[in-house]
């Protein structure tokens, strides 16, 4: 059902690439408002609290992307979309971009005809064990039951991990991820594997976080990230540069308590000049105005602020930085020289 | 003769005893209980396993329900409070109480919008469901539809007065011209409707503020409300478009027969979630892009006719076990097919039928829950997306799904307590 409505995705972006998507940006203008296609609930990445308003690591590059476009980081249309409507919606032009911890993979890119804008995270499948075990590493999971939700590439990245270290496992299959927890906690299996975001957001639910580790092994390579439809290159590249903005503001100690004070007069470091559009015509050439950048910037915050606000170790969920980390620091976030 | 007695009984009662109750082992609740719950030893074993049964699982659950924590800002704060005690924490209904029932997205201060409708579908439905209240409430049942949509969606008051005014018209217009032949009236009523329809709309368009209230966008509606809208409307809607479908199906004219036969059939052999798919995510490569056919419209639409092809089955059965003899009485009387359908074969199908109806009613009901999948926000949408991802309340399953749980079965026994006194009401055979 699901490959067949994607196939079904895949036909009509190519016919409707010309006529929906010609000029993202100019429509996103005229109606003042971005359609971002975000979760409809994922722990940290996106949900809304009580009052109703979006929050989280996703929805915060909507707003940036908002601001840089609009200059009005609310100026979102946030719809919420399932994992079974989130590329037809992107296909049919209900909205201009998706930011739902969606995995950048090759058929995607070319079979379905979108266009990955960049990763905002790296995420990656792990394993989640009791501390009474005394496993500290997958590798000694022989023989153990692991619960598993069914129909997702986390149960073949699985049974490849242990086929590959040539170690047996007996898999408890399960739907959702509500499910696993209740399974988890009740005994019924020795380990959880799903996305390490994931096993860190559902620990940081357990009445005693500290009785359970992670193990260290990661055996999948989940890169997340926005996406937009092929045939607007201008439009990705906006969605690109804004998130490498954001990357780059974190680089350059760019925040949002001090971006307004830089952006007032050109300063000393002539990328930080560049970025701010206090030198140069950078803004210009993107689409923009000159000060799109201050503007995604000041929305929430630079990378690392927003990383730290919505999923870091301050918060209860308490992720690490790990992959996500400044080139400079052994991360795999690096932006493109703003020149 | 007093002698003889005087030495053969040694006492004589002269008087009646006062009337006494039964012995207290032979009445009230002792007497029920040893009949029926100890007469012998194996309904007393049963007895006593049933009791340590239900004292096992209220001992459970109702320490857990009555020490629960009402008050606290998250899951964690909760189990602080709680301090390692197994109690339920309701905090998160406090909290989240009007996502629930209203979505996350409708504006707080237009609550009462919501609720009014709410109160006013008991008045208007009344006429409806009790026969004893004065036919002129009719009136308020056919407003209804109008009050709660400009209640529910907002607006310039316009936009519905004027859809009225369309229908009014287009029965005025469909009275005067029926002597001239039922199709010719039909569009004749549909010509007048459309012209009042397409005026209304330049109308509302040119003054936007007219008595108008928030518009509140289709895709901010959620929560138990969006529940009840569905069902509503659904229910309502597919009762007649049941009955027209089971008398299509019987009819004798090939054509109408065979596209009734085709619809049911198909319909009911698609299931709900395909065509809520369809809807949702088909649909919109159908229309041309940027047009935004509203969802609930296309929701309701595929919803109705779910429930239309089962309802037409349902009558089909009410239908199939009159006797063929009130079909023949009722050409005796000479009454023409309307006629015979109206005033004896439907009131009784369809009373024949009331359980099945209300089976399907029930049904459809809950089945609005499944427009999470395809992301609006029911309450069971709620749950699963945006209160369960938040950081305050992930972990909080059974007080969310036992709430929800809760709503569902008050609204669903209310209708099967309904539709028993119906069918008490319009019992009329003996038994």
């Amino acid at each position: 059902m699901t490959k067949k409505m994607l196939l079904g995705a895949a036909a009509a972006t190519g016919l409707m690439a010309g006529a929906a998507s010609a000029a993202t940006l100019d429509d996103v203008k005229e109606r003042g408002t971005l359609n971002c296609g975000v979760s409809t609930g994922l722990v940290g990445f996106s949900a809304p609290d009580a009052s109703g308003t979006w929050e989280g690591f996703d929805v915060a590059l909507c707003r940036a992307i908002a601001a840089a476009v609009l200059g009005d980081a609310s100026a979102v249309e946030f719809v919420p979309l399932t994992g079974k409507t989130r590329f037809t919606a992107l296909a049919s032009g209900e909205i201009d971009v998706l930011s739902r911890n969606t995995t950048w993979t090759f058929s995607r890119d070319n079979d379905l005809k979108f266009e990955f804008a960049g990763v905002n995270y790296y995420d990656g499948q792990g394993f989640i064990v009791p501390r009474d075990l005394g496993v500290t590493s997958a590798k000694d999971l022989d023989g153990a039951t692991v619960c598993v939700q069914t129909g997702t590439t986390t149960e073949l990245n699985l049974a490849d991990f242990f086929r590959k270290n040539n170690i047996s496992y007996e898999p408890v299959p399960i739907e959702t991820n509500g499910e696993a927890q209740q399974q988890y906690l009740a005994g019924a299996c020795d380990a959880y594997t799903t996305d390490a975001s994931g096993l860190a957001a559902t620990r940081a639910t357990f009445e005693d976080p500290s009785a359970h580790v992670i193990l260290p092994e990661i055996i999948s390579k989940e890169p997340l990230g926005p996406l937009v439809r092929h045939g607007d290159s201008e439009w990705g590249d906006i969605v690109r540069w804004t998130l490498n903005a954001l990357i780059a503001a974190e680089e350059l100690g760019v925040t949002s308590a001090n971006v307004a004070d830089m952006a007032s007069s050109a300063g000393d470091s002539p990328e930080i000049n560049r970025l701010l559009g206090t030198e140069g015509n950078l803004g210009e050439m993107i689409g923009l105005d000159a000060n799109w950048a201050v503007n995604a910037i000041a929305a929430g915050g630079n990378y690392g602020e927003l990383f730290a606000k919505n999923i870091g170790e301050e918060t209860p969920i308490g992720l690490s930085r790990g992959l996500n980390a400044q080139w400079t620091d052994g991360g795999l976030m690096y932006s493109p020289p703003f020149r | 003769m007093s002698d003889t007695h005087a030495q053969s009984a040694a006492f004589v009662r002269e008087s009646f005893i006062p009337q006494s109750p039964p012995p207290a082992r032979e009445r009230g609740i002792l007497k029920w209980g040893r009949e029926n719950l100890f007469s012998n030893w194996f309904y007393t074993l049963l007895t006593l396993v049933s009791l340590y049964v239900v004292f096992s699982l209220l001992s459970g659950f109702l320490p857990w329900l009555f020490s629960g924590v009402w008050n606290a800002g998250s899951l964690s704060e909760c189990r602080e409070i709680l301090q390692g005690v197994d109690a339920g924490c309701f905090a998160v209904l406090t909290e989240r109480w009007n996502q629930l029932l209203f979505g996350f997205s409708y504006p707080t201060e237009a609550y009462w919008r919501p609720t009014l409708a709410f109160i006013l579908l008991f008045v208007c439905a009344a006429p409806v469901l009790f026969s004893g209240l004065p036919r002129k409430l009719l009136i308020l049942t056919l407003l209804y539809p109008f009050a709660a949509y400009w209640l529910l969606w907002g607006g310039t008051i316009v936009v519905p007065l004027m859809a009225l005014l369309g229908v009014v018209l287009g029965y005025v217009a469909f009275g005067a011209t029926v002597s001239r032949g039922f199709a010719t009236a039909l569009v004749a009523a549909l010509v007048v409707a459309g012209i009042v329809w397409w005026v209304g709309i330049a109308v509302a368009g040119a003054v936007p503020d007219f008595v108008a209230l928030m518009p509140v966008p289709s895709r901010d509606m959620g929560g138990f409300m969006l529940n009840m809208m569905l069902g509503t409307v659904c229910v309502s809607l597919s009762l007649p478009f049941g009955i027209l479908l089971a008398l299509g199906r019987q009819s004798r004219l090939p054509i109408i027969k065979i596209a009734c036969v085709a619809f049911i059939e198909f319909i009911r052999g698609v299931p709900l979630i395909t065509l809520l798919f369809v809807a949702n995510v088909v649909l919109a490569y159908f229309l041309p892009p940027g047009t935004n056919f509203d969802l609930i419209l296309r929701v309701i639409i595929m919803i109705t006719m779910f429930a239309s092809a089962y309802i037409a089955e349902v009558i089909r059965g009410g239908l199939a076990a009159l006797p063929r003899g009130q079909y023949e009485a009722a050409d005796a009387l000479g009454l023409d097919y309307g006629q015979a359908m109206r005033l004896i074969i439907l009131p009784q199908a369809l009373k024949i039928s009331i359980p099945g109806i209300v089976n399907v009613a029930v049904g459809l009901f809950k089945d609005t829950t499944l427009v999470s999948i395809i992301s609006m926000f029911d309450v069971v949408g709620m749950i699963r997306g945006p209160i369960l991802a938040s950081t305050d309340w992930n972990g909080v399953y059974w007080e969310l799904y036992g709430a929800a749980a809760l709503l569902f079965f008050v609204v669903c026994y209310t209708i099967s307590q309904y539709s028993q006194w119906l069918e008490r009401k319009l019992a009329t055979d003996h038994r």
